[in-house]
């Protein structure tokens, strides 16, 4: 019967971070600007997509605030329920879909959610760090609300690449180039750890940049009456690295994925200390 | 004298850091830093291994300790433990302890 059915046009757009691609699949182009406002400088090819969400907008109800985020898998599909979304994602078919109203908090914790489920599975992680890049290397500031990630990233010279204020993106680097040529402790090693810029902001509100360098250092930050850095035993480290990073899911396998990459992570990567007085001098310490 | 077969709970992870045995419960992810001793009976606990004989082949020897108490000592550990969900605790040998895949040997670090 034509006429009854209208095509719905599809508009889409790809949010790329950490080097994954994510198509972003909607019908509405007031959402579809306001996602390319909130992920301006991450948005990628879609020819590449890793995965896929078709976004079903709802009208905004009753949220209860209180509302326990809930992410759980079953038979091969991941289920993302708060207040004020619902998705599900199948990794084997790199779909899933998002229920939610016309706002951007709401996509954006689905795609944390999403992003620490992908990290998961090859030893990378999200956490509550700063970064930013200096003299090619990138450097995190770790630490609960207060520690001083704003502070610290206010406070980078004009030299440093902010990666983030908030939450800082890390991924194994498996090159294959580096496999092939690396000298024989560099192969010994294998892998090194990767910090890529990402949109999620915290008081400073300012988008990372969309980049990316080699790790060189945690620092857990503490603030004091002056500057110094202090190594961290392995087992400290471990521990403040896990309270750190987030993690959503209910499921055993994950937790104890995330676990061994804290550990993996802290063989591999400088862990220490970083008292700091708020002011720029902290920064000729760094880098 | 009923003896105690402990063996490692698959449902968690485990490392040894640095000589520190850390270990993250997969039930509530609660994480747990073994001193030497639970790391030894940890480490030993295969499920076929009596406790009694883990702790006079490893423990006593180490720590010049009389048998009796470090076994009183072990079996309150083991059971703490168990209480954890970090070990099983029997009075029968106990079967089937496999590596769960993301985990590496006990003591091991990857």
């Amino acid at each position: 019967m034509p006429g009854l059915i209208s095509p719905v046009d599809c508009l889409h757009l790809t949010v790329e971070i950490g080097g994954i691609p994510i198509r972003v699949n909607t019908s509405d182009a007031d959402f579809l600007s306001m996602l390319q406002n909130r992920y301006a400088g991450f948005v990628g090819s879609s020819e590449h997509a890793e995965l896929e969400f078709d976004v079903d907008l709802v009208r905004p109800g009753f949220v209860d605030p209180d509302a326990d985020l809930r992410v759980t898998q079953r038979s091969g599909k991941w289920s993302l329920v708060r207040g004020d979304f619902r998705a599900e994602w199948e990794p084997a078919r790199r779909t899933g879909t998002i229920r939610q109203s016309a706002n951007p908090y709401s996509i954006d914790a689905v795609l944390r959610i999403v992003h620490t489920l992908v990290l998961a599975q090859e030893g990378g992680f999200l956490m509550h760090a700063a970064s930013a890049i200096r003299n090619g290397k990138a450097f995190l500031f770790s630490g609960v609300s207060g520690a001083g990630k704003t502070t610290i990233s206010r406070l980078a010279p004009s030299d440093a690449t902010l990666l983030t204020d908030e939450i800082s993106y890390v991924r194994k680097d498996v090159r294959k180039d580096m496999l092939q040529h690396a000298r024989d402790d560099a192969r010994k090693q294998g892998h090194s750890y990767v910090a890529y810029g990402t949109p999620f902001t915290g008081e400073l509100a300012k988008l990372g940049e969309n980049v990316s360098a080699p790790i060189s250092a945690l620092y857990l930050l503490a603030k004091g009456p002056e500057n110094r850095i202090d190594p961290v035993a392995p087992g400290e480290a471990v521990r403040e690295l896990l309270a750190n990073i987030l993690f959503f899911a209910e499921d055993q396998e994950l937790v104890q994925r995330a676990f061994h990459a804290a550990c993996e992570f802290v063989s591999r990567v400088p862990v220490s200390r970083l008292t700091f007085v708020p002011d720029t001098r902290v920064w000729e310490m760094i880098g | 004298m009923t003896r105690l077969y402990v063996a490692r709970n698959t449902r968690v992870a485990a490392r040894n850091l640095d000589g520190e045995m850390m270990i993250m419960s997969g039930k509530d992810s609660t994480l747990f830093t073994l001193n030497k001793t639970a790391t030894i009976i940890w480490q030993s606990a295969d499920g076929a291994t009596p406790l009694d004989e883990i702790v006079e082949r490893r423990i006593c020897p180490k720590y010049e300790v009389e048998p009796a108490a470090a076994l009183q000592d072990a079996e309150t550990l083991a059971r703490e433990l168990a209480a954890h969900d970090i070990l099983d605790v029997s009075e029968s040998p106990i079967l089937s302890v496999h590596s769960h895949p993301a985990n590496p040997p006990a003591g091991e670090s990857r």
